[in-house]
């Protein structure tokens, strides 16, 4: 080192500017990917909106999304409305409000907890095995084969699970809101001794079809949101097996920041333009 | 030599600073069974790519079965794709679906056929390449030799005009690589206008199934003509690679 300090100050300058260029290529690299996901999103709409449309395997991806998750979405659901009731009720009794707490619980189902919960527990079944399933033919030649073939891998594997996803969500948020609203309904009871026909007459004075609407609105998007990361991580995989461990785990991760960020953005809206 | 079923003119393919195919000029005949050889790296694949428009050369044109396809959008490229079969290295079977719904896939897709007929279709080609009655197992039941046998029937079952073969019989033991070499001949044999292409490291077997050998260097045809051509070619880069040997004058990196 220079003992006039010139070299602390080249060190210095140094860490600035490579701190500067590892800001700048972040900034550049997530405009790069938002904007290739923007692209293969409008293909896949394309794709979507072009025959054939294959309904044989819109019905397999609907079976497989709807009818397989049904059990842990009425489960989480109830065990959520359950825990929520207790919480809120609790606080409620403090001000002798504890007749509102089934309602409360049934606001924040509708609105928020159940087209939430039910995208996070989509996103982490569903949407992981759509993209290990993806990543694993992308490894193993699968989708090249189905390029030689003449077939669209977007339209063969993306298309019928973006639309299954979006029509199944809706459906399995409903379960989630009745399942989560039945154990409500146990614990203000048996807990908070609150009369059934009350517990009933707050709810329905409480939450509206616009709250329900609302959330369905929320699981609608988070159906598309959904499918089509998990298609476009595992249809960008590579690697072998590796490949598709760290292609599911990414995906499984971003579609969770996702749904969180994209439930922020949709609530805000939803207050502004009521 | 007939018209030729595929012809490149000064395709040139550049990935980074590798130029890959280098003015490449390719005749490829209608109804017989090419080989096309070299090394590692040497643009094999990236020739396959560029015959079935999977890859847009630099420079050059592209000529298939009477059309140039260099200009071709995403589109015309799914149509004309239609008149190919592949075999891949690994059979790239759909392991999601059974062996029937595997051969039945590109009927199911191409065309507008009824069920009960696909089914006979795919019973008859599996019973051609020597798997009669396996359509309801899964590819993961199936030895290496079954699942090449299927990804056969899968390519040949929608009638192709062209048949490509990614290194067919890599990683077999010599009695199915005999079969499969047997079956490439049969089925050209029985298709009289199926133009076969076959890529592969076998030296040996391939130049007995093959009627016109192309061996790719460098970017260009070192060689093209007859297996008997390329067995008395006193070119010392053929020669090298006939032999397999390290010294010569072929470049490794």
């Amino acid at each position: 080192m220079a003992a006039d300090g010139s070299g602390l100050m080249e060190e210095h300058n140094n860490f600035i500017v490579r701190g500067i260029s590892f800001i700048g290529k972040k900034i550049v690299g997530t405009v790069e990917g938002l904007g290739s996901f923007l692209v293969f999103l409008g293909y896949v709409i394309r794709q979507a909106i072009h025959p054939p449309f294959r309904s044989r395997l819109i019905f397999q991806q609907m079976f497989f999304l709807g009818n397989e998750s049904m059990f842990i979405i009425l489960l989480c659901g109830f065990f959520i409305g359950a825990a929520v009731t207790l919480q809120v009720g609790t606080v409620f009794t403090l001000f002798g409000a504890q007749s509102m707490a089934g309602a409360a619980n049934a606001k924040a189902l509708a609105r928020e907890l159940s087209p939430l919960m039910a995208g996070f527990l989509i996103a982490g079944r569903g949407g992981a095995a759509m993209t290990a399933e993806i990543s694993t033919m992308k490894v193993n030649e699968q989708i090249d084969a189905m390029e030689a073939m003449a077939v669209d891998p977007v339209g063969y594997l993306v298309v019928p699970r973006l639309i299954a996803a979006v029509l199944m969500l809706p459906l399995l948020v409903a379960l989630f809101n009745v399942s989560g609203q039945f154990a409500s309904l146990i614990i203000a009871v048996n807990i908070f001794d609150i009369d059934i026909g009350t517990f009933f007459d707050k709810m329905l004075k409480i939450v509206s079809w616009h709250d329900v609407w609302a959330g369905l609105q929320k699981s609608l998007i988070f159906g598309a949101i959904i499918a089509v990361l998990a298609c476009r991580f595992g249809l960008n995989a590579s690697g072998g097996a590796k490949g598709v461990g760290q292609a599911t785990t990414n995906a499984v991760v971003t579609m969770l920041l996702v749904l969180l960020s994209v439930d922020f953005v949709i609530t805000y809206l939803q207050i502004v333009f009521k | 030599m007939n018209d030729p079923m595929i012809k490149f003119q000064k395709v040139t393919k550049i990935f980074g600073k590798f130029r890959v195919l280098d003015e490449l000029d390719l005749d490829i005949p209608a109804g017989r069974i090419t080989l096309i050889l070299g090394k590692s790296g040497e643009g094999k694949s990236v020739t396959i790519k560029h015959i079935m428009g999977l890859l847009k050369p630099n420079s050059g044109t592209v000529n298939v079965d009477g059309e140039e396809i260099t200009h071709f959008d995403e589109k015309q490229l799914r149509e004309f794709r239609k008149k190919f079969g592949m075999l891949f290295q690994q059979a790239a079977l759909f392991d999601s679906m059974s062996v029937g719904e595997n051969v039945m896939f590109p009927l199911r897709e191409h065309t507008k056929m009824k069920l009960p007929e696909m089914e006979e279709q795919v019973a008859r080609i599996l019973k051609d390449v020597g798997l009669a009655g396996l359509e309801e197992k899964m590819p993961s039941e199936l030895s290496t030799g079954e699942k090449k046998r299927v990804g056969l029937a899968r390519a040949l079952v929608h009638k192709p005009k062209i048949i490509l073969y990614d290194e067919p019989t890599t990683g077999m033991d010599p009695i199915v690589s005999d079969m499969i070499d047997n079956l490439i001949v049969e089925v050209s044999k029985r298709e009289k206008d199926l133009t076969s292409i076959v890529i592969s490291h076998d030296l040996k077997a391939a130049l007995d199934i093959a009627d016109h050998v192309v061996m790719l260097y460098k970017g260009r045809v070192q060689l093209a003509g007859s297996p008997d051509d390329f067995r008395k070619s006193s070119d010392p880069v053929i020669r090298q690679f006939f032999a397999g040997k390290v010294e010569g004058p072929m470049e490794f990196f």
